[in-house]
């Protein structure tokens, strides 16, 4: 994160990082000793540490990374190609190498450059194929036999591309573009006071903290057990990111709003372990990786201690000490997660956030009029919602309510191009649909004459829809 | 108030946003002693701005009334004056996004044009980040440097008239990430590379034209720049609306049959079955697209120094 110092960040043991190879990416733990597996290729990061991130790395046999030296491209001598495909006939005899063939080459561990090479030189149709067609010929074999990785520093970039790829189930279908939009639009910037409920894996979290850069402070809101940051910790911030991270359970909103809420009857026991249980069920592949160690070094704690028991087996009181240890440890973190709640609920009182983001996989309308009442005045708020219909919903259920101005309902549509001389065009496929957004400015809340003063603000702000008022208030 | 800072009341020297209503505003600069006229009659700043909330209604003399938010890039955005053509929010967010900026980061951009992204670019770096615009039109860059003093930003952007294919940035090695909006990036390409740092970066380059993008993507080519991706985004915008639609008569019986043969299960709908019995119409919400909206507005051209 402080990268900028130095000769630019290295690969250290413990990071974060993200694999990258084309266009796939995944996040991984920077581990010695521990077998990555990853577009159908196993290697070990080991000999990664050290380099700068952006390095790329081709896998030899044993799983071995190597830096990839910049080739010089081999000089097509003479360039030879045909005009057009009339006389190339599809008898699927062009290549000379059989599959064995090629496995063999693979076998003896020859570099992928060179089988592309050899399927060149073996192709009877190649030089016949036009100047265009060779290129894609060669980029698709590339593609195939040349295993080249490329290390990168996570960021809310390439995590949002990754996590839209692989896992769009998990972060609701938010598509990057769109998780973009959402930062703009939430004038998301470093000494803000955010409010953040989100049920997309700690992806938005970790591009709010991303953008806060450690100053200000964010308040998540969580349903269940516990918030879900299995996203938020492939970023890898810097401890400091965390000081000013509370977090907040859903389920106290009402208490908090009504004034009765109390610390006291807070289920903590069963909480803690059901927040075990979310965390477990929704965590990532990568993730379950990245914990894996942790659980390894649980069960050398937990041998140690058996030996210990062992030893001391008669010394009851020593057993004894130890639960009584075990209970103080509980209780206090009991009373430190007390406090810290305490703490986050006089955070919300004071009812001055600036910015409110929802991206749930709930319905977004019970989520939001309550949780705007913690947003001070002009302040943005922004909701995601993979569908549109709950948005509209929500536009008529603030309009009632009033307290908030210039309300848009929008969605953005991404297209992505292939730029090459003489073959520019759009892409074949783009992404059907990345989710809809509902923004728009919270404002002082006219109280007490309040429902005139909403009818006026349909009048001034959209005749259409006082039309609509007015009949639903007549049934 | 300051770009890069909320403030809770309205002071003297604020950019303030008047806010009429749908899609309405316009940006005023407080001052005491300063009347604002606007269509539902006179503001005075001294008595109705200046101490009062942001986020506040005030009433006009007309006894009208209207809401007064505090400044944001994006408001910015929508009420600046237009020296040049500017880009909207759309496109800031995914080069916002894409150029992987946020606190500290340092960004080199050109040209500075109405200063629409740059107001964006330096809340995002902002506190211990820098912006370093280039912009070759004297007098453009003269009310940048104006503008950034007004909106308390001075000390985070520098302004620098010169003409960025000729000369550059006037910076090496320190930049995290280049952004260029000019007719001609492909002759910047090379002055970008040495802007970024010496460990790499990400590069932008806003083109309207296609054969623009093409020749920078060249030149990125050319200069070793890795990831050359270009693509577009395009917002839609929907309007919400309640819409009934006529339940055509097909002769049969008239009761009951018009909310019976056809089940208007749509929960919105269920609000208003009188008007369903009289008339025969279904009633629903929907998102309408509208009529018409921004086709184009240019290709990102994104690349990785490395």
């Amino acid at each position: 994160m402080e990268g900028g110092r130095g000769p630019g960040p290295r690969i250290r043991e413990g990071d974060c990082a993200v694999l990258k190879r084309g266009d796939v990416f995944k996040a991984v733990p920077v581990l010695r000793r521990r077998k990555i597996i990853f577009e159908k290729q196993w290697f070990y990061l080991d000999n990664a540490i050290g380099h700068i991130y952006g390095t790329t790395f081709e896998v030899t046999s044993g799983g071995n990374l190597q830096p990839k030296q910049e080739v010089e491209e081999t000089t097509k001598e003479t360039k030879e190609a045909g005009t057009d495909n009339r006389n190339i006939v599809d008898d699927g005899k062009s290549q000379k190498l059989t599959h064995d063939d090629i496995k063999a080459l693979k076998d003896k561990g020859i570099k992928g450059q060179e089988i592309v090479q050899q399927l060149i030189e073996n192709s009877t149709t190649f030089r016949d194929k036009t100047e265009f067609a060779q290129d894609k010929y060669i980029k698709k074999k590339k593609k195939k036999y040349e295993a080249v990785i490329t290390i990168v520093k996570p960021s809310t970039r390439i995590l949002s591309t990754m996590y839209y790829a692989r896992e769009p189930g998990k972060i609701n279908h938010l598509r990057y573009d769109t998780l973009a939009q959402m930062l703009t639009l939430g004038n998301i910037r470093a000494g803000n006071k955010m409010i953040v409920m989100e049920t997309c894996a700690g992806l938005v979290l970790g591009a709010v903290m991303e953008r806060m850069g450690g100053y200000g402070s964010i308040i998540q809101m969580y349903p269940g057990g516990g918030p879900v940051r299995a996203a938020t910790s492939c970023f890898g911030f810097p401890k400091l990111f965390f000081d000013n991270l509370h977090e907040f359970p859903l389920s106290k909103v009402d208490s908090l709003l009504s004034g009765t809420f109390s610390t006291e009857s807070l289920p903590s026991e069963p909480e803690e372990e059901s927040n075990g249980l979310t965390e477990e069920k929704q965590t990532s592949p990568q993730e379950a990786e990245e914990e894996s160690p942790t659980e390894a070094a649980m069960e050398i704690n937990q041998t140690e201690e058996q030996e210990t028991m062992d030893i001391n087996a008669e010394d009851v009181e020593f057993k004894e000490n130890k639960e009584k240890e075990n209970v103080r440890e509980k209780q206090r973190k009991q009373w430190e997660r007390r406090k810290k709640l305490i703490e986050t609920a006089a955070l919300l009182r004071e009812k001055n956030a600036d910015g409110l983001i929802v991206a749930s996989k709930f319905h977004p309308a019970p989520l939001l009029l309550p949780l705007l009442e913690f947003v001070a005045p002009s302040r943005p708020f922004v909701v995601y919602c993979q569908y549109k219909e709950p948005l509209l919903e929500c536009y008529t259920k603030l309009r009632e309510r009033g307290g908030v101005i210039n309300l848009k309902l929008s969605e953005t549509w991404l297209r992505n191009y292939q730029v090459l001389p003489d073959r520019s065009h759009p892409k074949l496929t783009m992404s059907g649909g990345g989710g809809y957004l509902l923004s728009g400015i919270t404002v002082v809340l006219d109280k007490g004459k309040s429902d005139p003063s909403n009818l006026e603000a349909l009048q001034m702000e959209e005749p259409s829809s006082k039309r609509c008022k007015v009949q639903d208030v007549h049934c | 108030m300051s770009f890069v800072e909320y403030g809770d009341t309205i002071k003297d020297g604020d950019t303030a946003i008047v806010f009429l209503g749908h899609e309405s505003m316009f940006p005023v600069k407080v001052q005491h002693g300063t009347i604002t006229q606007t269509k539902y009659g006179v503001i005075r700043h001294s008595t109705d701005l200046i101490g009062k909330k942001y986020g506040s209604k005030v009433t006009c003399s007309k006894g009208g009334w209207v809401f007064i938010l505090h400044p944001t890039p994006e408001l910015w955005t929508m009420n600046l004056p237009h020296r040049t053509q500017i880009l909207y929010s759309t496109d800031i967010s995914m080069i916002t996004m894409m150029l992987e900026l946020k606190p500290g980061s340092i960004v080199c951009e050109s040209g500075t044009g109405s200063g629409s992204l740059s107001h964006a670019l330096i809340r995002t770096v902002a506190p211990t980040g820098h912006l370093y615009t280039v912009e070759f039109h004297q007098q453009r860059a003269e009310k940048a440097r104006e503008e950034f003093r007004e909106h308390g930003v001075e000390h985070l952007v520098t302004v620098t008239n010169q003409d960025v294919c000729k000369n550059g940035f006037g910076v090496s090695n320190i930049a995290d990430a280049v952004f260029l909006d000019i007719p001609s990036p492909w002759e910047a390409i090379g002055h970008a590379k040495s802007a970024l740092k010496a460990e790499g970066g990400r590069i932008c380059s806003f083109s309207p034209c296609i054969e623009q993008v093409q020749r920078t993507c060249l030149a990125m080519e050319e200069y070793g720049f890795t990831e050359i991706n270009t693509l577009e985004i395009l917002l839609r915008v929907y309007n919400i609306r309640t819409i009934s639609l006529q339940i055509p008569d097909l002769g049969k019986a008239a009761e009951g049959n018009s909310s019976m043969g056809f089940d208007s299960s749509n929960p919105s709908s269920q609000g208003s079955p009188c008007a369903n019995l009289q008339q025969g119409t279904v009633q629903f919400k929907s998102g309408v697209p509208l009529r018409e909206m921004v086709g184009h507005t240019g290709y990102l051209t994104f690349a990785t120094k490395s």
